[in-house]
């Protein structure tokens, strides 16, 4: 993965270069899946409009997109709006399909943020307290989380804890936003399933820190264990977590799929399961592009990341 | 040389199968959790035939009914739905659905996903490379999503969903194997088949596949318990399996708009999925450690202490 570094400036382009036009293949490739598969499995016209639409509907409904058209002029077509950010009307709101999905994504996006910074930050803590003494405390808490995120499902979570906390106790409110309490529910069940397996990854990773010799240098030259830990040994064992960060922040919205329709949470993954439902097939598709997008973005940040913090790339 | 040494070991079988029955009396967690899903495995197989029409049957009057009612029969001991009927029964039909689900998508995917490492990890570059882009698209976008937009394409039925939940799960078997065969292919026992003359297919088949199967099998375990999740969280949404069949996901949807005076209606089929995704992570550990090599010697001993 990772080129010989013959001139470092060079080696760190050409990585960067490499993994960008790897994401951008990926990019390209689900827009090109997306068009064919919503034009060649059955009627796009039933798609796109109500079901309860007549013939004559679905009719004018092709000759007024195009849909008759060979389907190259389509697709180029389809790129051409795709590129332009006209993903058309929403049939639910009567506005700008985009303009809905931005709005929704801005939500998601905080509630992903904030997300991810609390379980990289507990991850990188608890993971390494954990990787300091096997078998202790934190070890076994963070081995029981890990179980719990790759066993339990987040929406049965989601509902205990509502159950729990909004309805018995009444500490919380069951959905909606508006106070920063309701934050707490829908952050607390999308933290778990990423911390489980990114803070397996410190603490694997940082084992390997732990034994390597200039760690034992240190400890011989009578270092303190926290300095040990955060300084010596967190910088070296940082290079596989920060992978396994991109990948789950990527997979965070499968998690926020479900947190925001349960929570009520106006953001992205709610308003594509309502439109799913509700047949808004333009939103459904701005939707799923826009989210592309941003993880392309994402990983690119992470590729650069990854390079500038790699000395055998940067140098 | 080599041809025999794979005869042998192929011979040896019972043995193996007794091998790891001692080893799993070693693991008093993994074999708890054998047994727990040698017991779902039964239901699955006969529950819709044995509970089915009980477990549609309406009864308007015991609506939401109570659990832990010891008095009336045994189905009814977990309470019973909005329409009446026993959940318990309702749990155990849905079993054969659930599982069903997971395990064609698990077949599927596990097929597809390791021929095509197979043939990205032994063949051209442009071959690997055109493998692994595919791979890197259905990769780099969230799972549930892809599921979303294809189910809605497609619309729901058990077979789609099975595909799709296969087609996201495909890059995890794919990449693992042609890791696996890229380092295997220049090992010794390797290069002296080809020397002898082995063709590219038997080497795969006979040579290579064999010492990458324990680390799928155990790669293969730990998914069960992913696309179950994933299927319920689907099912949950409204888009996997439609009424009036049903899986344990879908339960728990079915239970949602009755948290707040009937919480069983969610609780006992969220207890289904963990119990047996649980179990299904246990034994996946545990299979890590009993079909490695190295590893071996920890369940071994302590099976050895223990008869």
């Amino acid at each position: 993965m990772i080129p010989p570094p013959d001139s470092p400036e060079g080696a760190m382009l050409r990585f960067i270069r490499k993994r960008a036009v790897a994401s951008l293949i990926s990019l390209v490739g689900l827009i090109v899946m997306v068009f064919f598969l919503s034009r060649l499995t059955g009627d796009p016209a039933a798609l796109f409009l109500p079901v309860e639409a007549s013939a004559e509907m679905k009719q004018q409904f092709r000759e007024l997109h195009g849909l008759n058209d060979p389907l190259l002029v389509q697709f180029g077509r389809y790129v051409g709006n795709v590129v332009t950010g006209d993903f058309g009307e929403s049939l639910r709101k009567a506005r700008p399909a985009l303009d809905v999905v931005l709005e929704a994504f801005t939500w998601t996006l905080w509630l992903a943020i904030v997300t991810m910074t609390l379980v990289t930050g507990a991850a990188i803590v608890v993971g390494s307290l954990a990787a300091f003494r096997a078998g202790g405390f934190f070890d076994r808490l963070s081995s029981v989380i890990s179980l719990v995120g790759a066993s339990v499902p987040d929406f049965w979570i989601a509902i205990v804890a509502i159950v729990v906390f909004s309805v018995n106790l009444a500490w919380l409110p069951t959905s909606g936003t508006g106070s920063l309490l309701h934050w707490i529910l829908p952050i607390a069940v999308l933290f778990i399933r990423p911390f489980g397996i990114i803070v397996q990854v410190v603490r694997g990773s940082m084992i390997g820190a732990l034994s390597s010799a200039y760690v034992k240098t240190a400890r011989a030259k009578g270092v303190k264990s926290g300095p040990i830990i955060f300084v010596h040994a967190l910088r070296n064992a940082m290079l596989p977590v920060i992978t396994v960060i991109g990948d789950q922040a990527a997979s965070l919205l499968n998690g926020a799929v479900i947190v925001e329709t349960i929570f009520g949470f106006p953001g992205v993954g709610k308003l594509m399961i309502d439109s799913i439902l509700q047949r808004d097939f333009n939103v459904v598709l701005a939707a799923i592009l826009v989210t592309a997008l941003a993880i392309f973005l994402m990983n690119l940040a992470i590729d650069l990341a990854y390079a500038l913090l790699d000395p055998r790339i940067r140098h | 040389m080599t041809l025999q040494t794979t005869e042998t070991v192929l011979a040896e079988e019972p043995s193996f199968a007794k091998r790891m029955f001692r080893m799993l009396l070693a693991d008093k967690f993994a074999l708890c959790a054998a047994i727990f899903l040698l017991v779902i495995l039964v239901l699955a197989v006969i529950g819709p035939s044995w509970l089915g029409d009980l477990a549609t049957k309406q009864n308007l009057r015991g609506r939401n009914a109570a659990p832990f009612d010891w008095g009336r029969g045994w189905v009814w001991w977990m309470g019973a739905d909005a329409l009446g009927r026993p959940l318990l029964a309702r749990i155990v039909v849905a079993t054969q659905n659930t599982l069903m689900v997971a395990a064609g998508a698990v077949a599927l995917s596990a097929v597809i996903g390791t021929l095509l490492g197979l043939v990205a990890g032994f063949s051209s570059p442009r071959v690997n490379q055109v493998i692994m882009r595919l791979a890197d698209v259905i990769m780099s976008f969230p799972s549930l999503l892809i599921a979303v937009i294809v189910l809605y394409i497609l619309g729901s039925s058990i077979l789609n969903l099975m595909l799709v939940l296969a087609i996201t799960r495909i890059p995890v078997y794919l990449r693992t194997t042609r890791a696996e065969v890229l380092e295997i292919r220049e090992r010794m026992f390797v290069q002296a088949a080809r020397v002898m003359g082995a063709s590219s297919r038997r080497i795969l088949f006979r040579h290579i596949l064999p010492v990458v199967v324990p680390t799928l099998t155990t790669l293969a375990t730990l998914d069960f318990a992913y696309v179950m999740l994933a299927e319920s969280a689907l099912s949950f949404l409204g888009i996997g399996i439609q009424p009036p069949e049903i899986t344990w996901g879908l339960m728990i949807s079915q239970g949602r708009q009755y948290l707040t005076n009937a919480w069983w209606l969610s609780l006992w089929p969220g207890l289904a999925i963990i119990l047996t995704t649980m179990s299904l992570n246990l034994l996946s550990n545990w299979l890590r450690i009993a079909l490695d090599p190295v590893q071996r010697w920890r369940l071994e001993m302590k099976g050895s202490k223990n008869g």
